[in-house]
C-alpha cells in the first residue's frame, strides 16, 4: 500500500557527530559519532539509563548536544527547531491529545502541515485501517485501552510520512499479546512507509525480531554498530555480549596451554584454530544459556559434558532455565521443552563450542 | 442506614441551612415586623425591599459596579496567572522555588495592609473611584491564587505533550491555546470560580478604592443608616441577592472543584 509513497519522500540519513550531553556535571552521552542507516530500522540497544532516550531526543532536537554536530542527510541540524526537522515521535507511555478524538489526534500532523480536508480525511481514513482503529474515529482518546491508544500514537507517527521516525520503547508497556502483534507489524509499516526508523528498546529478542541494525549502548557509549544479527554472533566486546542475552551469558575464565583449552577443573577441549596461534594464559569465555543444552550429545565433537549441581529450575514459557553451580561459579543453561529438576540434584549439561565467544582479559573480543 | 447516622448530616445541614433561612425570611419581611419581635415565618409578606433594589439606581448600580470589576479582575489573572503558572511548572530556573513562594505570601497578608497604599497610589494616577482600580487592586492576591492553583493542574500534564506538539509541528503559541488550555481546561475554571469569589467578597479594598462612579455592592450595604434608621429588611434583600453570582458560577465548576482538592490546590 505504502510502496508508491516510499519515494515521495527523499532518503535521510542520520549521523551524530562527536556529540556530548553533559547535564548539571553529569555525562550522559560520551563522546559519540554514529552514522545511521537510512530508510532502515536502526535499534538503539541497551539497559535503562544507558542513553537510549537522550540519544533519541538529540536526533528529534528535544535537547541539544552539549558539544558535537547532529546531521540529517549531510546537513547540519544542530539548532534546527524541532518544528522544522520533519520528524516523528512515539513514546512508552501513550501520549496523546487528551481533548481532542481519535480522529483528530491522527489528523494534527496533517492540520498543522495546512493539508486540505479531503486529503486528510483519505490518509486518516487508510491509516486507521491499517492500525485497525476505523471504529473508534470518533471516540474520546481516553475511553481506549493502553494498546489502542499506542495505536493512535504510532498512526500519527505513520501518517505524517515523516523522513524520520523515533520510537521510545514503544511496546513496553503493552500487555504481552499486544506486544507480540505489534513487533511483528512494526518492521512491516515502517519498511513501507520509507522512513528512517530508530528503536530504542531494553529487549535483546525485540531487536533480534526487529532486525535491521542495532546500536548497543553502555553508559552513555556506543559499544558496537552493525547489522543485528552480525552483533548478536559477534558482540565486539563482553558488556555487548552481556546486553545482548537474555538470560545473562555465562562468563568464566578459561586457560589456555599449547593447544588445550581448559575451565580449570570443568572441561577441557582442543583450541579453536582462530585461537592457535595466540599466546598461553587466562581468557574469558562466554557462553549464552541456549548453548549449555540439557539434550544428551555426548559424542558429538562440538559438544562437551559439564557437570553441576541443580540450584532452581525455572520455566520460561516452553523453555526450561536451570541454575547450577559447577565448582564454585554459578551457570544458567536453556533448554527446549519443560524440564522438572529438584534443588540438590546433580545434572549433566552439554556446551556447545560453536557458540563459545572468547574474549580477552579487558574484555574485548577475539573472533 | 441507621437513624443516628442519618441524623448528623441532618442536624449539620440544618445549621449550615439556619442563618441563609434567617436571612432570606428578612428580605420578605417590613423593616417593622424585623424589629417588631421573633417570628419564624414572614407575617406580612412583602415583595417591597427587591422592588427598591430592582428600580433604585444607588443599590442596582452597586451590583453592577461589583460584577463589572469582579469580572475584569477575573479575567487579568487568569490571563496573567496563565503563562506564569507554565513558566513555574515547566522550567527550572534561578530562584524558581522562592519566587513561587513569595507569590503566595501576596495571600497571606491582609488586605488592611495594602489599603493605604493602594489609595495613595490610585488617587495620584487618576484612578481613584474607577473599576480598573479595584480589579488592580484584588490582582494582588487572586494573581497568586490562580498561579498555584493552575500550577497544580499543569504539572498533572506531562512535559511530553508539549514535546510531541513541537514534533508534529505545533508552534508554541498555537500549542498552548489549541492543546494545553484545554488539557487543563477544569483547573482554569477552578481558578477563574476562586478568583470570581474572593474578588465578590473582599469589602475593605473595594469600599476604601471607590466613592461613587464606581461604587461596590459591599460599600452600599453598609452604608444604610438612612434617616429613617436602619433598613434592616432592605439589608436582608440586598444581602440574598450577593449569593445568587457566586450560587451561579460554583453551578458550573462544582465538578472541577473537587478534582483541585485532590491535587492539593484549592
Amino acid at each position: 500500500m505504502f510502496a508508491a509513497s516510499a519515494t515521495r519522500f527523499p532518503a535521510l540519513s542520520v549521523e551524530l557527530k562527536n556529540v556530548t550531553r553533559v547535564v548539571d556535571g553529569m555525562t550522559h552521552i560520551h563522546p559519540t559519532n554514529l552514522s545511521l542507516q537510512d530508510r532502515e530500522f536502526n535499534v538503539l540497544l541497551g539497559a535503562t539509563l544507558s542513553g537510549k532516550t537522550t540519544f533519541l531526543r538529540l536526533m528529534a532536537g528535544l535537547e541539544r548536544p552539549s558539544s558535537g554536530e547532529v546531521w540529517f542527510s549531510g546537513q547540519n541540524v544542530t539548532s534546527v527547531s524541532v518544528q522544522k526537522r520533519n520528524i516523528a515521535m512515539v513514546y512508552q507511555d501513550f501520549i496523546n491529545y487528551p481533548n481532542f478524538s481519535v480522529f483528530e489526534n491522527i489528523a494534527s500532523p496533517l492540520k498543522v502541515a495546512g493539508k486540505k480536508p479531503d486529503q486528510i480525511n483519505q490518509e486518516v481514513g487508510k491509516m486507521a485501517e491499517l492500525l485497525k482503529l476505523s471504529e473508534f474515529l470518533d471516540r474520546d482518546v481516553a475511553s481506549l485501552s493502553g494498546g489502542q491508544q499506542q495505536r493512535i500514537a504510532l498512526a500519527r507517527a505513520l501518517v505524517k510520512k515523516a523522513s524520520l521516525v523515533l520510537l521510545d520503547e514503544p511496546l513496553a508497556n503493552l500487555d504481552y499479546k499486544l506486544r507480540e502483534q505489534l513487533r511483528e507489524e512494526l518492521p512491516r509499516l515502517f519498511a513501507a512507509s520509507g522512513s528512517t526508523v530508530v528503536y530504542a528498546t531494553s529487549e535483546p529478542e525485540e531487536a533480534l525480531m526487529l532486525g535491521g541494525h542495532t546500536a548497543m549502548l553502555y553508559e552513555g557509549k556506543v559499544m558496537q554498530y552493525g547489522k543485528t544479527t552480525d552483533i548478536y554472533r559477534h558482540p565486539g566486546n563482553l558488556e555487548s555480549a552481556r546486553i545482548f542475552s537474555h538470560p545473562p551469558i555465562n562468563v568464566t575464565t578459561v586457560v589456555k596451554s599449547s593447544d588445550m583449552m581448559a575451565i580449570p577443573g570443568i572441561a577441557n577441549w582442543q583450541c579453536p584454530e582462530s585461537f592457535s596461534s595466540r599466546p598461553n594464559g587466562e581468557y574469558l569465555l562466554g557462553v549464552r544459556p541456549h548453548h549449555l543444552s540439557l539434550a544428551n550429545l555426548e559424542g558429538s565433537d562440538n559438544h562437551i559434558p559439564v557437570s553441576g549441581t541443580v540450584q532452581l529450575a525455572e520455566i520460561s514459557g516452553s523453555t526450561s532455565l536451570i541454575h547450577m553451580r559447577i565448582n564454585d561459579s554459578d551457570w544458567i543453561s536453556e533448554s527446549g521443552g519443560i524440564h522438572a529438576y529438584s534443588i540438590g540434584e546433580s545434572i549433566n549439561v552439554y556446551m556447545h563450542l560453536d557458540g563459545c565467544l572468547y574474549f580477552n582479559r579487558d574484555g574485548s573480543a577475539i573472533h | 442506614m441507621p437513624l443516628h447516622q442519618r441524623l448528623v448530616p441532618a442536624v449539620y445541614i440544618l445549621f449550615l441551612m439556619l442563618p441563609i433561612y434567617w436571612l432570606l425570611s428578612m428580605s420578605f419581611k417590613t423593616t417593622n415586623e424585623i424589629l417588631g419581635g421573633f417570628s419564624l415565618f414572614p407575617q406580612d409578606f412583602t415583595l417591597e425591599n427587591y422592588i427598591e433594589i430592582f428600580t433604585d439606581p444607588t443599590w442596582y448600580r452597586g451590583y453592577l459596579n461589583s460584577i463589572t470589576y469582579v469580572v475584569i479582575n477575573t479575567v487579568i489573572s487568569v490571563t496573567v496567572a496563565l503563562p506564569a503558572a507554565y513558566a513555574f511548572s515547566r522550567y527550572r530556573f534561578l530562584g524558581d522555588k522562592h519566587l513561587f513562594f513569595w507569590l503566595l505570601t501576596n495571600r497571606m497578608a491582609p488586605p488592611a495592609v495594602f489599603a493605604l497604599p493602594f489609595f495613595q497610589l490610585y488617587a495620584a494616577i487618576d484612578l481613584y473611584d474607577t473599576h480598573i482600580a479595584v480589579a488592580l487592586a484584588h490582582c494582588l492576591f487572586n494573581i497568586p491564587l490562580a498561579v498555584w492553583i493552575l500550577e497544580g493542574f499543569m504539572s498533572g500534564v506531562p512535559k511530553q505533550l508539549d514535546e510531541m506538539a513541537y514534533v508534529d509541528g505545533y508552534s508554541f503559541p498555537r500549542f498552548f491555546v489549541r492543546i494545553f488550555m484545554p488539557a487543563i481546561a477544569s483547573g482554569i475554571g477552578v481558578a477563574a470560580f476562586f478568583c470570581f469569589m474572593y474578588s465578590w467578597v473582599e469589602m475593605l479594598l473595594s469600599k476604601t478604592l471607590t466613592s461613587v462612579a464606581a461604587k461596590s455592592i459591599a460599600a452600599t450595604m453598609t452604608r444604610t443608616a438612612s434617616t429613617a434608621g436602619y433598613e434592616l429588611g432592605l439589608l436582608a434583600a440586598a444581602g440574598a441577592l450577593t449569593i445568587i453570582p457566586g450560587a451561579i458560577v460554583i453551578y458550573f465548576v462544582r465538578n472541577y472543584i473537587a478534582k483541585g482538592f485532590s491535587l492539593g490546590r484549592v
